[in-house]
């Protein structure tokens, strides 16, 4: 290839290499995430299973109508009974399993590093463009290396779902915590509060509704995220609409679409819910 | 004031924010302006060399436009904004050698603070947010409970606790961000633009309310403003800062009768002096008072020589009993009678040498007789209906203070609305003879 006289860098064989390196010094500890990560999804998705199908669905129709509204709770009730009669529950159930999970650890990793960098300018600017990398990186990508870590399955899902998820849980954090007005901390330290105490008592809770935003935007992502991780024996929906696409089986490949629809729409409903009660609780 | 003690002291405190902030600050010392300094190292001089105390007790106020400085002093007194250099006394104690720690149990237990925008905790109840200071001291819930609820009595807001801040009217949220300064018991009251933020109306019932709190409380308070007039109500002393500096520092009647420099000279002018100057700064000496065992022809006497229809009737001392009429006394003496007593008023409006010329007018206009000035029961002096008229449209006391005395109005103590009664004098006059 012609590459006009510069030198060809190899940017891919060193990342091969540092790929290489981590796969042969650091086995246990990708070992080690992995048995725990499988173990979280496996617990979970087998305690959504383990009860009948309709228990399941009429227990989220609650959750639906507690959260939000009975209209809320009836759509619940008729939408995932719907996941049921298109026998898809069982994936579905799996993807949930996933997404709650990946979703949980991206939210315990990245709202810590959120404050973090709204403490920290300095930790601030340095991880603004990793959060770009990762963010703008085509997700696929992630998965070659998951796969190369963790092997084919469940595990570099969860990871691949974890990295493409992560910014906006670390953004959205530090847009909260810096946008609590400057008076309100003053006056928390003003009267002698220490640090800890002003995050967790002014800072954390005014900045709620925000945060939850975040959360909101991560479980989006990863269901985006699980769906593709589907293609690397992730399995639940995502490999259900990966086989109708490979089988050219257009009925598949819509009933599997409609029912990450259907999980999209309950989680971000109720996610979003849980935000809005938090800036209610602030902005009185 | 030497031999008060003295609850803040602050030496020489500069405040720079900036990289360069110790270039800076060389070329302060070195005597540049601000403006060269700011430029040549793109540091922000906020504070610049302030020196000044407070005593115990006193209403210090700072005053300057925004961009003075003001509001980055009064926080280096807290130490939320540590000086760059400089001293921070608080009762004898510099702060800015204070560990964290020590730092935050000073904040919670002697200094307090109130925000111009209330800096309230949305999220928490009213109550909550009196006792923010005292669950920060970890105080007992029930403690904490009792003290905030008093505070929140004292500035009238009993049955509000249970309310969001977001629920209450402006005026009502800085009543919640005084309870929590004054919930921790702190002996000094740091209040940035306290009342700015308020409409014209509230802010003046809110600085009535601490002007009467702090009857009682007698705290230590650092008053931040850029509004002269509440600066000169508020005011024990009053600090005036102008681009990071302190200007002058005095009473509101010196900095407005001795402006330090132009700068000041033009700030006092628009202020409204009838709310700063006081009746002892334009009183006169009484010259129509006469002994009470004298007796009436004495008075009749007293009252052609002074040409003035009425007497101030005086004990030895000059204790003011009351106030004798020249018909009356006339009466008297008609009547053979001997003593003053019987037609001497004792209701006579009077006020005290401390009442602003504003609150002169009222008891002025109503009153046909000069307004006499007691002081612990003691005629210190009186204010003819002229004599406060002319304070109030020139503005200089000074000039006042002599000038109606040149043309007799002052010794004749007569206000314009009694001339129809200078006949009866002549009467007088006439019967007497």
């Amino acid at each position: 290839m012609d590459l006009n006289g510069l030198p060809r860098v190899p940017v891919g064989d060193w990342v091969d290499a540092g790929v290489d390196w981590l796969t042969d010094n650091l086995t246990w500890l990708f070992d080690g995430v992995s048995a725990f990560m499988s173990a979280l999804v496996g617990w979970l998705e087998a305690a959504l299973l383990f009860p009948p199908a309709l228990v399941v669905v009429v227990a989220f129709a609650a959750i639906g109508l507690l959260v939000r509204s009975w209209k809320f709770g009836l759509f619940t009730l008729a939408s995932f009974a719907l996941i049921v009669s298109m026998s898809m529950w069982e994936a579905a159930m799996s993807t949930l399993s996933l997404v709650l999970v990946a979703s949980l650890i991206t939210v315990a990793i990245g709202v810590p590093f959120g404050i973090l960098a709204a403490r920290n300018n300095g930790f601030s600017t340095f991880v603004r463009p990793v959060l770009d990398f990762m963010q703008t990186m085509p997700s696929f990508v992630y998965l070659i290396p998951a796969i190369v870590f963790f092997g084919i399955g469940k595990v570099p899902g969860v990871v691949a779902t974890i990295v493409f998820s992560m910014p906006p849980a670390v953004r959205l954090t530090e847009l909260g915590l810096r946008q609590v007005d400057k008076e309100v901390v003053e006056a928390g330290e003003a009267f002698g509060a220490s640090p800890s105490r002003i995050l967790t008592r002014i800072q954390v809770p005014l900045a709620l509704p925000t945060i939850m935003a975040g959360v909101n935007q991560v479980i989006m992502l990863a269901l985006s995220m699980v769906v593709i991780a589907g293609i690397v024996g992730a399995g639940g929906l995502g490999a259900m609409v990966f086989r109708g696409v490979t089988r050219l089986d257009v009925g598949l490949g819509f009933e599997g679409g409609l029912s990450v629809v259907i999980l999209a729409i309950f989680l971000d409903r109720i996610t979003s819910a849980f935000g809005e009660r938090a800036s209610k609780r602030t902005s009185r | 004031m030497n031999d008060m003690t003295h609850a803040i002291e602050v030496e020489n405190v500069y405040k720079v924010f900036g990289r360069k902030s110790d270039t800076a600050l060389k070329m302060l010392r070195e005597g540049h302006a601000r403006d060269a300094v700011e430029e040549a190292t793109g540091a922000v001089c906020a504070v610049i060399d302030a020196s000044f105390r407070v005593a115990e007790g006193e209403i210090f106020v700072i005053m300057g436009l925004s961009g003075s400085g003001k509001s980055t002093l009064v926080r280096t007194l807290n130490l939320i904004h540590p000086p760059t250099t400089g001293a921070v006394r608080i009762g004898g104690t510099d702060i800015t050698t204070l560990s964290p720690r020590r730092l935050r149990e000073l904040r919670t237990s002697t200094i307090s603070m109130v925000f111009q925008h209330f800096g309230l905790f949305p999220h928490r109840t009213v109550l909550q947010n009196a006792e923010w200071g005292l669950e920060v001291a970890q105080l007992p819930a029930e403690q904490r409970r009792v003290k905030a609820m008093e505070a929140l009595e004292l500035v009238g807001l009993k049955g509000w606790e249970d309310s969001y801040p977001g629920e209450l009217s402006g005026g009502m949220q800085q009543r919640v961000g005084l309870a929590r300064a004054l919930s921790t018991d702190a002996d000094i009251l740091l209040m940035d633009e306290a009342f700015s933020a308020l409409d014209p109306l509230i802010r003046g019932e809110m600085q009535e309310q601490l002007v009467e709190l702090q009857q009682t409380l007698k705290k230590t308070i650092v008053f931040i403003t850029h509004d002269l007039n509440e600066a000169m109500y508020l005011g024990d002393r009053i600090a005036v800062m102008k681009d990071g500096r302190i200007v002058q520092i005095g009473s509101a009647e010196e900095i407005l009768q001795e402006p330090a420099n132009d700068y000041v000279e033009a700030f006092v002018q628009d202020v409204d002096r009838s709310r700063v100057l006081t009746a002892s700064s334009v009183m006169e000496e009484p010259i129509a008072t006469i002994l009470r065992r004298e007796g009436p022809k004495a008075a009749l006497r007293t009252m052609r020589q002074r040409q003035v229809s009425a007497l101030f009737v005086v004990d030895p001392g000059r204790r003011l009993v009351g106030v004798a009429l020249d018909d009356d006394v006339m009466k008297a003496v008609r009547s053979g009678e001997h003593s003053l007593d019987p037609i001497t008023s004792s209701e006579v409006p009077t006020v005290t040498p401390d009442t602003l010329l504003a609150d002169l007018l009222v008891p002025s206009a109503e009153s046909r007789l000069p307004l006499p000035v007691v002081d612990d029961g003691k005629l210190v002096g009186v204010i003819p209906r002229v004599t406060l008229l002319a304070a109030l449209a020139t503005g200089s006391p000074n000039g006042v203070a002599d000038g109606p005395a040149d043309d007799g109005l002052a010794e004749n103590g007569t206000p314009p609305a009694t001339v129809p009664g200078s006949p009866e004098s002549a009467d007088a006059e006439e019967v007497s003879e």
